[in-house]
């Protein structure tokens, strides 16, 4: 969850101004200085023209922001729908939300991560079986509440929808038997409460 | 009723027309030609000039749209048209200057298959343009460029990519001039937060050192006027960064000058002594800064800019503003009032009476003596077009400017190459000017080391056939002056590859054979007469050459990564020249 730091020997009373500096200076913080990087789920709603996707992963790595995950969509109103999932300490996190602002596509910026939000990411997974692990790779995806989306002769595909906490351990139980191939859509977030333009 | 087709070059014409361009700095390639085509059977009313290289096409946009504040045209070919425009795109990107750059491109059903003299400068620019579009309808031609200049001039300035397909030129349509566009994500704020305005005005009644940090963004907003009634009414001191020159009169004695790497002593010591720090249009850039952590121990921090992903980004604002510099300026001034800062201001005198700017007198021809000269001689009534390096410090440090839009440089980029083309695209922007006010156009200086200049040195033939009265200064000190510079005091005087002295051409004749006047300078007791010369010639461009020593070095400096109060100030000890 936190980027990798080397040991800091100053005390850990610095001033909110202090720390800030630091950080701009480009020094590590420790897991335990307050302010260390988190993970954060943004939706962006931009224009649906061509490259918008471009400015925004470029926004990415011209600035040296990390960028985890994507998706994108089609959304309500010639929109474009995406969510990204970054990590960074409060500073570079304000700057992403700043300079994603800043792209003249882009109608709205939302950082969900404090708010009470619905995340759900898809995840295809594709097994080698022989008819007898049939019956035990169906009670392990019922655990899931999966489903089968395609059977072979020699292998099983199945979908799985929900956190990603949920694919992860869905993925880690699929290790047990012959994975072939896994296919993830990267998470979709979306705020519970009906939100209105409450971004100044 | 709409009107009869025509072509998409016409349509681009007829807007760039509408838009109120002026010129057009560019150059004809196979993927434009029928804009050529078409700019020749319209006799358009912008004037096209045709630059020798696209690089200098773009430093010619950038010095027209900093002299005039209006928004610099550049018109390029395809592929390679296009490349050579990166510099200068990712120039007026750092330094928020307006340029809208039309790039030819191959046709629709050829992009994206090798075609000749295809790129992706879409692609190449995204990082360094603050939009860009591809035009793909001739319908949406008009209203595209509509967008591009608005979005180019409006917010926080900055260069527009239009890419235009040569089919998208060649297919027809009438020509409709929107008179609205939509950019539904785009907004710009102007007036600032009334209740952050009043917290800022309550904190700089109580400071007891206040003073005011000053960037470009004032004189992009036209603002200089409103900075100069605060600082006088509040009698608050002014340091401004590079590209803040001329915002505030630096001969006045609230003026601490530049700050920063190579400002003066006494504005970094105002900068680590005040308890508040009023930043206005400027951006905490780390040539001003230093090591950041050591930066402005004492100070509270006011941040006045335009751009919100530039507030707090290196230095955390106790009262962040966002709005137009001029705007917020307006708001603030009608709550602060006069106040009695006599212990500070004498401080501050007191620093500049310890360590003020200086240099050698004895009897070589030093590159400050030539500077100082030049304001003699204009007595600051000049636009000083730097190029990047010890001139472009020195420039800064001895000018002493007094007026806006006075000096132009490439700071956030640092590009070589810049100030002549930039200095000619300032010429053609202020004689237009002043032919306009019918009144005499101020000179424009060109100030270059012999690295820099020959970088882009082909535009002295556009100079020339346009008999710009350029006053170009070369210091010829036979290296790459600054590099020079960080080799002595950092890497034990290993001088790797930064002499030019066996290659530089003769800056004379060269000046001649592009049909300018030569000068040639070689001892300080000539300097006053070359320049008088200089000022004589009025109908072409004239290169001033001074043979410049080799070891002078810009001082003070604040050397990278160090604290700015960590100055070193002189080279020698001044008891050595006692």
């Amino acid at each position: 969850m936190t980027t990798a730091t080397h040991p800091s020997a100053s005390a850990p009373s610095l001033t909110p101004q202090q720390l800030f500096r630091k950080q701009a200076a480009g020094e590590g913080l420790s897991p335990d200085e307050p302010d260390a990087a988190h993970r954060h789920v943004i939706v962006v709603t931009m224009e649906n023209t061509i490259g918008a996707l471009n400015r925004v992963a470029n926004l990415f790595s011209a600035r040296g922001f990390s960028l985890e995950s994507v998706s994108v969509g089609i959304a309500e109103g010639q929109t474009a729908r995406m969510t990204l999932v970054t990590t960074g300490n409060d500073r570079i996190i304000g700057q992403v939300l700043q300079q994603l602002n800043n792209l003249v596509d882009t109608l709205h910026v939302d950082d969900v991560t404090d708010e009470a939000f619905v995340e759900r990411e898809l995840c295809l997974v594709k097994v080698a079986a022989t008819p007898a692990e049939r019956s035990a790779l169906m009670g392990v995806v019922d655990i899931f509440r999966g489903n089968v989306v395609n059977i072979t002769p020699d292998s099983m595909t199945f979908e799985v929808t929900g956190p990603p906490t949920k694919i992860n351990a869905f993925i880690g139980m699929m290790r047990e038997y012959d994975v072939r191939e896994v296919a993830r859509s990267g998470r979709v977030a979306m705020r519970r409460q009906l939100v209105f333009e409450t971004q100044s | 009723m709409p009107e009869k087709n025509v072509t998409g070059a016409e349509i681009l014409i007829r807007s760039l027309e509408a838009e109120g361009v002026e010129f057009v700095f560019g150059h004809p390639g196979g993927a434009v030609i029928q804009i050529y085509d078409e700019m020749h059977r319209l006799q358009p009313k912008f004037e096209h000039i045709l630059v020798r290289h696209e690089q200098g096409g773009t430093h010619a946009a950038e010095g027209y749209a900093k002299a005039t504040g209006k928004v610099g045209t550049v018109l390029v070919t395809s592929g390679p048209g296009a490349t050579n425009t990166v510099t200068g795109i990712a120039d007026a990107f750092m330094d928020s200057i307006p340029l809208v750059v039309l790039t030819g491109q191959v046709p629709t059903k050829l992009i994206g298959n090798d075609a000749f003299q295809e790129c992706d400068i879409i692609g190449v620019t995204r990082s360094i343009t603050k939009h860009s579009f591809l035009v793909r309808d001739v319908r949406e031609l008009a209203s595209t460029i509509k967008k591009a200049y608005h979005i180019a001039r409006t917010g926080r300035p900055g260069p527009v990519v239009v890419d235009l397909p040569k089919d998208v030129i060649a297919a027809r349509a009438p020509f409709e001039w929107p008179e609205r566009i939509s950019l539904r994500g785009y907004s710009t704020i102007t007036r600032g937060e009334q209740g952050q305005v009043e917290k800022a005005a309550r904190m700089m009644r109580q400071a007891e050192r206040p003073l005011l940090y000053v960037g470009g963004g004032t004189i992009i907003s036209n603002a200089t006027d409103a900075l100069t009634r605060l600082a006088r009414k509040t009698q608050i001191p002014v340091t401004t960064t590079l590209h803040g020159l001329g915002s505030f009169p630096e001969d006045d004695p609230l003026s601490v000058g530049m700050l920063g790497m190579h400002g003066t002593w006494y504005a970094n010591q105002a900068v680590q002594n005040c308890d508040l720090l009023i930043a206005v249009g400027a951006r905490f850039d780390d040539r001003v800064t230093g090591k950041i952590d050591a930066w402005a121990p004492h100070a509270k921090i006011i941040h006045i800019d335009v751009d919100p992903a530039c507030i707090s980004k290196n230095v955390p604002a106790d009262c962040p503003i966002l709005g137009d510099v001029g705007h917020v300026l307006a708001q603030l001034e009608p709550l602060v009032e006069f106040r009695n800062r006599a212990d500070w201001l004498t401080q501050i005198e007191a620093w500049k009476a310890e360590c003020p700017l200086e240099y050698v007198h004895d009897g070589a021809l030093r590159p400050q003596h030539i500077i100082q000269e030049l304001r003699r001689k204009t007595g600051g009534h000049a636009v000083v077009v730097t190029d990047v390096g010890q001139n472009q410090m020195w420039s800064a440090q001895y000018f002493t400017y007094a007026e806006p839009r006075s000096h132009i440089t490439s700071g956030g980029l640092g590009t070589m190459g810049f100030s002549l083309p930039a200095a000619m695209g300032a010429a053609f922007g202020l004689r237009k000017a002043a032919e306009n006010a019918a009144e005499n156009a101020v000179p424009v200086i060109s100030i270059n080391g012999d690295g820099g200049f020959l970088m882009n040195m082909q535009e002295l033939g556009v100079a020339a056939a346009h008999k710009l009265p350029l006053k170009i200064v070369v210091l010829n000190n036979s290296y790459l002056g600054m590099v020079r510079q960080w080799q002595e005091l950092f890497h034990d005087e290993r001088y790797s590859h930064t002499h030019l002295a066996p290659t530089n051409p003769d800056f004379v004749q060269l000046a001649e054979a592009f049909n300018c006047v030569g000068l040639r300078c070689t001892r300080p007791d000539d300097v006053t007469a070359t320049i008088d010369a200089a000022w004589e010639v009025t109908d072409r461009p004239v290169l001033m050459e001074f043979q410049v020593i080799t070891e002078e070095m810009v001082f003070p400096m604040v050397p990278a990564g160090a604290a700015t109060d960590e100055m070193i100030t002189q080279r020698f000890n001044p008891e050595e020249f006692a």
